[in-house]
């Protein structure tokens, strides 16, 4: 008899509180659902032609029977959705101090990018007891990000980024789906979290892994890079900051003709509509790709867009370098 | 058309002595109920054409890995059984062939507003059918039925065009029955026939009509669309071209859940009937339940982003949207409630079309329900996408749908063929459907909760043995739909004469002969009774002369 489980181990924070509601509403169901058709049953044969019964004085409308039945459903789901809506925002809401990972999607495979340079596809190592936000986007078309035993899920698109973030519980390998249909190879676009101890996080991100190019592909034997993790991000971002020519204009003295970017990162941007912007990773990625879209207030509309000239894999690195900055500001 | 009907003579009955007469008699016809019996044949074609593509999908997922189909072939195979079911088979099925053929005897006319009008929607139907039956013949389409860019409008190499045009024809076919419906209800119901004396099947024909007329331009244009940045390279979904993928998913959804109530309320109908009939009593709260149908054509506009929880929209849209769809929940809960109602003090009896609408409701009050678990976010995020969908979904369209088609289809078959088909064999295959239908979709709530995503062709292991079970009910499902279709066929030739109104039940469609006459009503009835107005002791009566031996 092979392995068969009749419901999803609870390896998240959240697995738990979906669960309870989830059997809450499966107890709530019962209550109708498994209430109901006895009653219809039961008047199924109670009234069934052949019986001998009272049938006078029949009633074909109620006010207060209506009423009932309306106000007490009515009830009964704004409750349980003002619950579900408090876990939602929860679950929609990533912790400041969550460890950020970069994910681009493709068809049919996942690229994942730690922020000290390490990378790996179709799998995902994260530390349990920890939150994780995951910065996502898709290189092609619609994606989606799927951890059952999590309980989490997020389409990943093209052209921008979506979040996600859970905190592992439990050591383990799970299960990884592409949950939104993708093309042929669709269901072929899975692969494995594995959730470790930190210490054995730690280990694994300082451990070289497997060759992989930075186009996200696998690449052939390329020894130099066997050895090397990488850069990490934010250096790599750095140096991309300065070969791509953005220095010259978003000093970090502040007298560039662009904005100095410290301290850009999660603050809110005046435009020169007078509107006010928060600037998140979409922000961020937009001023690059289609920099006239949104001008910071005092700055001419005067620079070029970056369209084509940046790879996402690239973007992600100039993302974990402008954050850095945002950090640097602070200290 | 310009003769009166003589005695005794019926709308399927021939002058037409050559074929090409026979041929325009039925194909030029402006008779609804011939417009509807051509319905009636091409629309169950749909169905058996995307049963079979149900069943070579039910086939490959007997094993874990890809051993029947390749990738491609199985996402051909789904995509098209969801686009003949959705487009050919749902949308159109109850309206366009119970529709079309009750409307205008239950309100009392002879015929459409636009008989004209109700030919050429068939013919656009046909037109859009063949369509997406070429797009098949040549290779089919693998973008699921929901066509979600950039995939449909970039990536995919299939045949998307053809079949975008079939569904953008077939959509017309939709709106012109609407407008039908619509104007035919306004203005042609009988002297004395008020709004409140309609049958429910009217009035939730009424509602599905301005969903119709309303929702479908929207689908039209957004395939369009998708056509134009798949031809042209115009960037509207595509973000590689400055377009936006989630503006599609606004637009597909705005269309796609009223489609829902499309398919639905017009089996909310056809149930209302039933019950009614089968219990020889009027129908409890009549005008709730009349109301609530009216409540859902609105409500349903208003819940499309329930369906794109994950998709990248914000916190706020989503906690308004799930708000919504708590709210949509109520009216279709309160007609549960009335039907159940109605059952109390009734003299019921379980003929074929009452066990169908029994068994809608069992089904249908599970597929309601777990539409809740859907509308709650934080339980979405993880069973959207999954097959706790595809279970969710099959037991409103399945289960309620297509439950309520058949039983109507047996309900009014002596009304359309004047014959009476085998009770033990209706009886059985309804029961047959129903255990088939639970056994192939209920595994499926529990496999979607474990976290099978939905359109995987091939699978992990411990997802193997819940599969099998689906199939397995698959398979008992398929033979439930067969037995039908033969004891359907021979009761043409074999059947028993069945009278104007074998069931004994009220609405002017059963005053007329069966199989009623061309132009419906020799004379126009006035109508001075309510709906469903069995007398006070009808129940009673009819416990009263029941004797063993007679039907149960």
């Amino acid at each position: 008899m092979q392995d068969f489980p009749l419901f999803p181990e609870q390896a998240s924070t959240f697995a738990g509180p979906v669960d309870v509601l989830y059997w809450t509403l499966v107890g709530l169901s019962l209550i109708f659902g498994g209430i109901l058709p006895f009653i219809i049953l039961y008047l199924m044969v109670r009234y069934h032609r052949s019986q001998k019964v009272d049938r006078t004085n029949q009633l074909h409308s109620s006010l207060p029977l209506e009423l009932t039945w309306t106000v007490i459903p009515l009830v009964l789901v704004l409750t349980v959705f003002f619950w579900g809506a408090f876990l939602y925002i929860d679950m929609r809401t990533p912790p400041d101090d969550s460890l950020e990972i970069y994910v681009i999607g493709k068809q049919w495979m996942w690229h994942v990018q730690h922020p000290n340079g390490k990378r790996e596809n179709n799998e995902l190592h994260i530390p349990i007891g920890q939150p994780v936000k995951l910065i996502m986007t898709s290189q092609d078309v619609i994606h989606s990000f799927y951890i059952p035993d999590f309980r989490v899920k997020q389409d990943v698109l093209p052209g921008r980024y979506t979040i996600m973030w859970f905190e592992a519980t439990q050591p383990g390998e799970y299960h990884l789906f592409c949950a939104e249909y993708c093309g042929t190879e669709h269901s072929l676009m899975v692969g494995r979290v594995v959730a470790l101890r930190l210490a054995d996080y730690e280990r694994w991100l300082a451990t070289p892994g497997e060759i992989i190019l930075p186009d996200g592909s696998v690449g052939g034997a390329v020894p130099a890079l066997v050895e090397a993790i990488g850069d990490p991000m934010e250096l790599a971002g750095g140096q991309l900051f300065a070969s791509l020519g953005c220095a010259g204009c978003h000093r970090s003295d502040g007298l560039g003709i662009g904005p100095n970017l410290a301290g850009l990162y999660a603050s809110e941007v005046r435009l020169t509509d007078g509107s006010l912007v928060f600037a998140d990773e979409n922000y961020l990625r937009e001023s690059i790709l289609n920099p006239g879209a949104k001008i910071a207030a005092g700055y001419a509309n005067v620079m070029p867009s970056y369209e084509g000239q940046v790879s996402e894999d690239q973007m992600n690195q100039l993302l974990a370098y402008i954050k850095s900055l945002a950090d640097a500001n602070v200290e | 058309m310009a003769t009166t009907a003589l005695p005794g003579r019926n709308y399927l009955e021939e002058d037409a002595t050559t074929i090409g007469a026979w041929l325009k008699a039925w194909f030029l016809t402006v008779d609804h109920k011939r417009i509807a019996i051509l319905y009636l044949l091409s629309i169950n074609f749909f169905f058996l054409l995307g049963g079979l593509a149900a069943s070579v999908i039910r086939v490959e997922l007997i094993t874990p890995q890809g051993d029947l189909l390749s990738a491609d072939l199985y996402n051909r195979a789904f995509t098209l059984h969801g686009i003949i079911m959705v487009f050919f088979f749902l949308i159109p099925g109850i309206p366009a062939v119970l529709g079309n053929f009750l409307v205008p005897l239950m309100i009392g006319a002879r015929d459409m507003a636009f008989p004209r009008l109700n030919l050429f929607s068939w013919y656009l139907y046909m037109a859009g059918g063949i369509f997406a039956l070429t797009a098949a013949i040549f290779g089919g389409v693998d973008t699921g039925w929901t066509f979600y860019t950039p995939f449909s409008s970039t990536y995919a190499n299939s045949n998307v065009i053809l079949t975008i045009t079939g569904a953008f024809i077939m959509g017309f076919s939709s709106i012109t029955t609407g407008v039908n419906f619509i104007v035919t209800i306004h203005t042609m119901r009988a002297p004395g026939m008020t709004w409140f004396r309609l049958p429910l099947f009217i009035w939730a024909s009424y509602a599905t009509s301005l969903i119709i007329v309303l929702a479908t331009p929207v689908i039209g244009i957004t395939l369009l669309l998708v056509a134009i940045e798949r031809l042209w390279g115009v960037g509207i979904f595509d973000p590689a071209l400055g377009g936006d993928p989630l503006l599609f998913q606004h637009l597909f959804w705005f269309y796609s859940h009223p489609a829902v109530y499309i398919m639905i309320l017009p089996g909310f109908g056809v149930i209302s009937e039933l019950i009614a009939a089968f219990s020889r009593k009027r129908i409890f709260g009549y005008e709730f339940i009349a109301f609530s149908s009216m409540a859902i054509a609105l409500l349903g506009f208003l819940v499309w982003g329930h369906h794109m929880f994950v998709s990248g929209q914000s916190v706020y849209a989503g906690l308004v949207f799930s708000f919504l769809t708590m709210l949509v929940a109520i009216p279709s809960a309160i007609k549960v409630f009335n039907w159940t109602a109605t059952l109390y003090k009734g003299s019921i009896s379980y003929r074929t079309p009452m066990l169908y609408a029994l068994g809608f409701i069992g089904l249908f009050v599970i597929g309601g329900l777990t539409g809740i678990f859907l509308g709650i976010v934080a339980i979405n995020i993880h069973v959207t996408d999954t097959y706790f969908v595809v279970a969710h979904f099959h037991y409103v369209m399945v289960g309620g749908a297509i439950m309520a088609y058949l039983g109507g289809i047996h309900y009014w078959w002596p009304k359309m063929t004047g014959r009476m088909y085998n009770e033990v064999w209706g009886g059985i295959s309804a029961l047959i459907i129903f255990v088939g239908f639970n056994m192939t979709f209920f595994p499926q709530f529990i496999v979607g909760y474990l976290g099978m995503p939905r359109r995987y062709h091939v699978y992990p292991q411990e997802f193997q043995v819940l599969h099998v079970l689906s199939s397995a009910g698959a398979t008992i499902l398929a033979i439930g739909f067969i037995i039908p279709i033969i004891y359907l066929t021979i009761s043409l030739w074999k059947g028993a004469i069945a009278g104007d109104n074998p069931w004994d039940a009220t609405g002017l469609e059963w005053e007329v002969s069966s199989p009623p006459p061309t132009h419906n009503f020799t004379t126009t009835p006035v109508v001075t009774r309510e709906a469903y107005d069995y007398p006070p002791d009808a129940a009673e009566v009819d416990a009263a002369n029941w004797r063993p031996g007679s039907p149960l």
